[in-house]
């Protein structure tokens, strides 16, 4: 059988063994080992049977604890079960892998390994997670590279039946699991004759049956307990032998060899380096060109971490070694030292004292941390390590990659020291998220690696936004193996897809000198050189770049691809590249094309074969001029007045050289600055609004929506813009109390993503050209310059009086300043509008707990975060603890804030006499219901800290630390439904129970957005998401109702394109409420599969329709003898179709398996009916004290 | 009893009656009781080239939009293994018509492009339908396209059309052409066995409260039949094509109107999805009760009588009756 080469990322390299060797799969998605779920469930939906021919259950769990749980009980029953997890996930399954190994229990979970949350949370790779399990009794495999992850899960499998001891096999996340490349594959054949199906018999029939019953799970006492952990031992002893046997058998089948252990380098190699994990590969090659070179050095791949081989790690290293590093990618404050350190020392120390020692004297070992989340290892900081070790006093515990110019434990090195084959050749591409420039690299790299004898390998780093993104494609392909896991700094072709990029950024400094650069612009050959920053001339003379331009989009524009102009871009790169002869890398890509969109029309496929058709006529070589001539350089990352400390990090992240902020810039314990994303001006829209100050009626709805808080309204004196710049707009105000004022509405140009919600949901149309608005989009560039005056100008004027406004009115809350502006969501995001509503009405007294999910990722991702602070320096404080919890991290928070304000009033009483008792009653009984309330209250907290000032003793002090308590706050807990519906809600039920006063905001996306659409318990009914690709069979769960039952918690359904007014009127009763209040919105996403430019009206078709009927529930109302439950959306007037048939969710189903979606659209209608039976019953019911009904009405 | 059966696209129909292409033809279920109430044939609901291409469009897009931008989501959707956007669906539609029907199934296509309209027309023929209506419905807003151009491109959609195909071919147009009768012969020529007159199209409403231009699709009424009767009187024995009505047939006079005016057949379509398919049944015995009154033999026997060519008063065609009817209209 010849050999089956796949050009695939360690995901599915490790989910494709995995789905062979399991019936059971048991997951909870997780970054970066969502995509091994995916696949496993994509190939059940797709009924592909396992190696045994039988197709695997794939389950979503509510969590990944729920997933150990149910993976513990299905291997105790007897099904070949495995998972798949990272970082937190890992760690929530602790509690079952103790249970699983200490039943001694064959399963394998496979992990894209990942950095933990501590200061902050990281979804980049490196082997925190996996370190945490190690006491746990799994062994532990390490795979370094995507063809060693198709292997080693096999060998793992193999291994864990015949040992009986479970394994953790993991792989770097991000670096093995999303890089792509060539590899060979494992055929059945090759599988069969390494799974010994005796074994699997072994495990069937230690499984629990009532056929033959028994007992595990026993409680023990003093008497056995310890005498039952020891009997484990033999299985712990025999393991490694177990795991070499089948290496060896996999060697013959298979071909390719592995060891407990596998050294590199020279025989006789005096300093060798220990580590495991995707750094071994950089090692490796770099060991190789040292060896290469005469020197002698050598490296260990570690690849059975647990249990640890202590002979065989002897053994595998040379008898000449004097000096040895040993590399963790770990932390662990506090230790002797990084656990794979530990464990080298251990075993050299225990066979250097026993009886035949291995080595003539003891080599001297030091132990280092390398790349924590990621942090790239070249080949120059594995050269560091050497020349470390070649040192007379090596430093011990150092740290390399990094700065530490704080506890000084950083190592030297130089790093333009490379590695890198002159014959592979290296490419860069810096693309726009929206483009696909990282699809058509994934097609490009598959097109090399499996047309031709190259070895190919593909990596892509992502922008932390969602919009606006940069992406950047690393590319390498030649004849000889690439072990190069690190990214490109040296490259010989660079292209440049978004022309706008150029001018923030140096984008050609990786270009080697004669290499190729390809520039996406609108300019032309004869034009382009003159809208070039000095920086990138200077690049382009000085190395001699070869520079192509050509228009893509106009070219993917003409073929009728919108913005895509991968494929376009693609082309050009296979012509300048040269790599496939120009027919031939033509048709490949159309085959890449009909392979990648065949399935999704014809039409699809001929817009794109017509792109590429297209794209070679209009790629122009430029002629570079022999000196620079450009006139403007490269724009600075933040604006001269930032603050020091944006000025100092957040500015060189933003800059890309964040790698080089040494340890002392950064926060020791997680604290940063708000309000940093006004000043990363990301110019990312096209088109921004326009006002039509003539026409516009002031509504205010346009602010309210607008998910980015870039429109902002302000009335002012008239005399306060009589210096405004010449363009700078108003329009006489039109609200009674501010008759001869001006009202303001102004756009930070600069900000904007472009979404035009705004202009969606403005009610005004203009009486002559009915196609314009009150405010319309219009291109942003040649408004620019003065928008950006105009928004200085408007942002120096006084905000509006809070006190004097009405926040139950939508046309004041406008005037509200948000204090959650400019995040980096998605372009017309339907979140965070709620969010930014949030903001504006308690935003000032708001502490935020803030779940794992889209909105930690936009509320609090470096580099710069949206959570906002007023003229006097207030703002909302925000924090993200885990994705489980989030519910009773906000609950602490209200404990914690209420007890302090207890003790505050006490402190108070006991001051009275001093402070002065008016002030003292005061303080403790304001009322502090109205913005007028909390107002007078911080004009006492300000009084009374004069007061105290004065007053000598111990007391005075602490009250001092606690008087801004006495002003009421407002605690949130912020999530998605993914937390709220599933892993949270165990806690977030507690919390609603508990009687506390806190607020909790659910934003329905009725999916995992921030993962990638995993289906939730809040998808809805007929709707496709990841592991329903089928269609959800089942309701939404109405939490709503749910959350009703108690009577006793505030409950809220809202849509704010349903109705704004009472999204509104329901934030400010969850405010009032003094109990738990819970409010569920719904939020429009990506992930519905529709323009998010309609995301509005689609909201209001879904409250007609019934699919989200508006109600509000105030056991406040109970207490005054009324009905609590309000039913604000009248009765479904459209059918439910009517709501579906716009959203890609539901009509791919109706596409793919029109009888499922039919079947699933009438119980959905059902679902309706029910609902509104249910709820406008509710609502017609009398209130205790026995009025009527509140709302239902008939439409 | 009169002999109500006709020959339409040389196919032998029991009766003149026939289904025109509605959404009560995308079920089969429908399909089945037109028949049970008398249809001599169906012509099916359109397949529309274009609603493909948006579909396969709207997919793409949806499908596309974030994918490989964000480090935790590559993409937002499963990816299902078919969502079976080409004309697969429509194709089995006809199979299963086929095999449930007795009676004939004239697929309809109405499409836009030239590799569409022959690929899609071979395949219907392929999935077995026994003729072919061709829908051309195009609104020339392009104030630089000329009539003639318009006309010659009518020509060659029906001329490559022909040539994919064997089955028999109806090409359905509106009337909006200068020389309509000179057209028809073209069409004829071009390979056209029989014209379906006429093509409603749609007239975009305003609403004035709303300040939108409001899509107003409304169901013919019987007044639209003058029209249809006008043309095909006028071309009964001009052209050697078959001839069918579609619009405003409500009712059983409408029928006999039409097969005096020289159709071969009248397809109902707004009054079956205004009162229902039983109605075709009542219509059908209304028609052959007026036909047994009156002492009709047959449809042929009545079929051209009251043409142009057969008239008494072949003027009443053409311009010497507009002279008349609007003196009458001074008379009153």
């Amino acid at each position: 059988m010849g050999k089956q080469t796949l050009t695939i990322d360690g995901n599915e390299a490790a989910a494709r063994v995995a789905y062979q060797l399991n019936e059971v799969i048991a997951i909870y998605p997780i970054t970066p080992s969502s995509p091994m779920g995916e696949w496993s469930d994509q190939w059940a939906s797709e009924k592909r049977p396992n190696l045994w021919g039988t197709i695997p259950t794939v389950v979503e769990m509510q969590s990944e604890g729920g997933a150990a749980g149910a993976l513990h009980g299905s291997l105790q029953t007897g099904s070949l079960s495995t998972t798949f997890t990272s970082s937190q996930g890992l760690l929530l399954m602790i509690p079952n892998m103790y249970k699983i190994a200490g039943e001694l229990t064959s399963t394998v979970f496979h992990v894209a390994a990942r950095s933990l949350a501590a200061q902050a949370l990281s979804i980049f790779g490196d082997h925190s997670d996996v370190m945490a399990t190690r006491a746990t009794g799994y062994a532990l495999l390490s795979s370094n590279s995507i063809q060693e992850v198709t292997d080693l899960a096999a060998i793992a499998t193999a291994a864990t039946l015949e040992s009986r001891v479970p394994f953790v096999h993991f792989f770097d996340g991000f670096r093995t699991s999303h890089e792509v490349a060539k590899i060979e594959a494992l055929t059945p054949e090759q599988l069969r004759a390494l799974i010994d199906d005796e074994t699997v018999r072994a495990h069937r029939a230690r499984a629990l049956s009532p056929d033959h019953p028994v007992l595990r799970g026993s409680a023990q006492n003093p008497d056995v307990y310890f005498q039952a952990r020891e009997a484990v031992n033999p299985y712990y002893l025999a393991c490694p032998g177990v795991v070499q046997r089948v290496m060896d058998r996999f060697a013959k089948v298979v071909g390719r060899s592995y060891h407990l252990f596998d050294y590199v380098g020279a025989p006789d190699a005096e300093r060798v380096i220990v580590l495991m994990g995707s750094g071994a590969e950089a090692a490796h090659e770099t060991v190789d060109y040292l060896v290469g070179k005469g020197e002698k050095v050598g490296m260990l791949k570690v690849r059975l971490f647990r249990p640890f081989a202590v002979r065989a790690f002897v053994d595998a290293l040379p008898k000449s070694v004097e000096a040895i590093a040993v590399l963790d990618r770990t932390k662990e404050p506090g230790s002797a030292g990084e656990p794979l350190y530990q464990d080298v020392l251990t075993a050299l120390a225990e066979t250097m004292s026993g009886a035949e020692p291995p080595f003539t004297r003891f080599p001297r070992v030091i132990g280092g941390r390398y790349g924590l989340s990621s942090k790239e290892f070249t080949p120059a900081m594995v050269k560091g390590v050497f020349d470390e070790l070649a040192a007379t006093e090596p430093r011990n515990h150092f740290t390399v990659g990094i700065e530490d110019d704080v506890t000084n434990t950083s190592l030297r090195y130089d790093p333009d020291f490379s590695t890198e084959d002159p014959g592979t050749v290296r490419a860069l591409f810096f693309g726009l998220g929206a483009d696909g420039t990282v699809s058509a690299n994934k097609n490009s790299i598959k097109i090399i690696g499996e047309g031709t004898d190259n070895y190919a390998q593909g990596y892509f780093v992502y922008d932390s936004k969602k919009s606006g993104t940069m992406t950047t494609s690393h590319l390498r392909f030649g004849r000889k193996p690439i072990r190069s896991t690190y990214l490109v700094t040296r490259a010989n072709f660079v292209a440049v897809h978004n022309f706008t990029f150029l001018e923030r950024n140096d984008l050609l400094a990786p270009a080697e000198p004669g290499s190729a650069v390809l520039l996406n612009t609108p300019f032309g050959p004869d034009e382009v050189w003159d809208r070039l920053p000095k920086k990138t001339q200077q690049h382009i003379v000085e190395r001699r770049l070869k520079l192509y331009v050509i228009d893509g989009l106009k070219v993917a524009q003409g073929a009728g691809l919108g913005g895509r102009i991968s494929t376009v871009m693609q082309t050009c790169f296979f012509a300048i590249s040269g790599v496939l002869p120009k027919d031939e890398a033509i048709a490949a890509i159309k085959h890449a094309i009909e392979k990648t969109f065949g399935k999704r029309g014809e039409s699809v496929v001929k817009k794109n074969y017509a792109a590429v058709d297209a794209a070679l006529a209009q790629l122009h070589e430029v002629k570079v001029p022999a000196k620079v001539t450009s006139t403007f350089d490269l724009q600075p990352p933040v604006p001269a007045e930032a603050p020091e400390f944006v000025q100092k990090v957040t500015a060189e992240i933003i800059a890309g050289r964040g790698d080089l902020l040494p340890v002392s810039a950064l926060p020791d314990d997680g604290t940063y600055p708000t309000a940093t994303t006004q000043w990363e001006r990301r110019n990312i829209a096209v088109e921004i609004p326009v006002w039509d100050e003539k026409i516009c009626i002031q509504c205010g709805k346009c602010v309210l929506v607008c998910p980015h808080a870039v429109i902002r309204a302000k009335v002012v004196d008239a005399a306060a813009v009589a210096d405004a710049p010449a363009t700078f707009k108003s329009a006489p105000a039109r609200w009674r109390e501010f008759k001869d004022r001006k009202y303001l509405l102004q756009v930070a140009p600069e900000d904007c993503t472009g979404c035009g919600l705004c202009v969606e949901v403005c009610p005004v149309k203009n009486k002559s050209e009915a196609k314009l608005k009150a405010i319309n989009m219009r291109p942003q560039p040649p408004l620019r310059e003065t928008e950006r005056e105009n928004w200085a100008f408007f942002l120096s004027l006084p905000e509006t009086d809070r006190t004097v406004l009405r926040p139950e009115q939508v046309k004041d809350v406008q005037l509200f300043r948000p204090l959650f502006e400019f995040s980096g969501a998605c372009s017309g995001c339907g979140e965070t509008p709620y969010v930014k509503l949030l903001s504006q009405l308690f935003g000032d007294r708001a502490v935020v707990a803030n779940a794992t999910g889209c909105s930690s990722i936009y509320g609090g991702n470096l580099p710069t975060t949206p959570w906002a602070v007023n003229a006097e320096g207030r703002g909302p404080a925000w924090s993200n603890s885990l994705f489980e919890d989030n519910a009773e991290f906000g609950m602490g928070m209200r404990l914690s804030i209420d007890k302090q304000a207890e003790f505050a009033r006490e402190l108070v009483r006991r001051l009275a006499g001093r402070i002065g008792e008016g002030l003292a009653d005061g303080l403790v009984a304001a009322d502090q219901s109205s913005e007028a309330g909390i107002s007078a209250q911080r004009a006492r907290v300000a009084q009374l800290k004069t007061a105290l000032a004065g007053l000598p003793d111990a007391e005075a002090r602490m009250l001092e630390s606690l008087a801004d308590v006495l002003v009421r706050k407002s605690v949130w807990i912020v999530g998605g439904d993914g937390w709220a519906y599933d892993i949270g809600y165990g806690g977030l039920d507690h919390v609603l129970a508990s009687g506390r006063n806190v607020n909790v905001l659910v934003l329905d996306t009725e999916v995992y957005s921030n993962t990638g659409g995993q289906a939730s318990k809040a998808t809805p009914r007929g709707a496709v998401a990841k592991f329903a690709a089928g269609g959800k069979p089942s309701a939404k769960k109405d939490l709503t109702l749910m959350a009703m039952a108690y009577g006793s918690v505030y409950v809220a359904r809202v849509a704010m394109g349903g109705d704004d007014a009472q999204t509104v009127r329901a934030f400010l009763e969850a405010d009032a409420y003094d109990g738990p209040s819970l409010i569920v919105a719904y939020s429009h996403c990506i992930n519905h599969g529709y323009d998010m430019l309609y995301g509005l009206a689609q909201q209001d078709i879904a409250v007609k329709s019934g699919y989200w009927p508006l109600l509000r529930y105030n056991p406040a109302a109970a207490a005054q003898g009324k009905n609590p439950m309000t039913l604000d959306s009248k009765a479904p007037s459209l059918p439910l179709e009517q709501y579906t048939r716009s959203e890609t969710r539901y009509t791919m189903l109706a596409h793919s398996d029109p009888d499922a979606a039919k079947h699933l659209a009438e119980l959905a209608q059902q679902d309706v009916a029910a609902r509104w039976r249910t709820y406008s019953f509710m609502a017609e019911m009398s209130g205790p004290g026995g009025n009527g009904g509140n709302g239902g009405s008939k439409p | 009893m009169s002999d109500l059966s006709t020959t339409y696209l040389g196919l032998d129909l029991s009766s003149p009656l026939v289904a025109g292409a509605s959404p009560l033809c995308e079920d089969l279920g429908n399909l089945r009781r037109l028949e049970d109430a008398g249809a001599a044939a169906v012509v099916l609901h359109s397949l529309f080239e274009e609603q493909l291409a948006v579909e396969s469009a709207v997919l793409d897009r949806a499908l596309s939009a974030g994918t490989d931008s964000h480090a935790e989501a590559m993409s937002y959707f499963p990816d299902l293994r078919s969502y079976n956007l080409g004309p697969e669906g429509y194709l089995e539609h006809i199979r299963k018509a086929k095999a449930a029907l007795g009676i004939p199934v004239i697929a309809s296509l109405n499409g836009v492009s030239s590799g569409g309209w022959t690929d899609y027309a071979r395949r219907m023929e392929q999935a077995g339908a026994d003729a072919l209506e061709l829908n051309v419905y195009f609104i020339p807003t392009d104030a630089h396209l000329t009539g003639a151009a318009v006309e010659q491109q009518y020509v060659e959609l029906v001329r490559d059309v022909r040539g994919a195909i064997r089955i028999p071919l109806a090409v359905k147009i509106g009337h909006q052409f200068t020389a309509f009768a000179n057209m028809a012969r073209r069409l004829e020529e071009a390979g056209a066995g029989a014209l379906v007159l006429f093509n409603r199209f749609y007239q975009p409403d305003l609403d004035i409260e709303k300040l939108e231009v409001v899509s107003a699709l409304t169901l013919s009424r019987p007044y639209e039949l003058l029209l249809r009767l006008h043309w095909v009187a006028v071309l009964y024995g001009r052209v050697q094509a078959d001839l069918a009505v579609t619009g405003g047939v409500h009712a059983a006079p409408d029928v006999l109107k039409a097969m005096m005016a020289g159709a071969n057949v009248a397809m109902m379509t707004s009054a079956l999805l205004q009162r229902g398919i039983p109605h075709l049944s009542a219509v059908k015995r209304e028609l052959a009760a007026w036909m047994d009154e009156h002492e009709y033999e047959s449809v042929h026997q009545m079929r051209g009588s009251l043409s142009q060519r057969s008239t008494a008063n072949p003027e009443a065609y053409e311009r010497a009756n507009y002279v008349r009817v609007l003196s009458s209209y001074a008379l009153k």
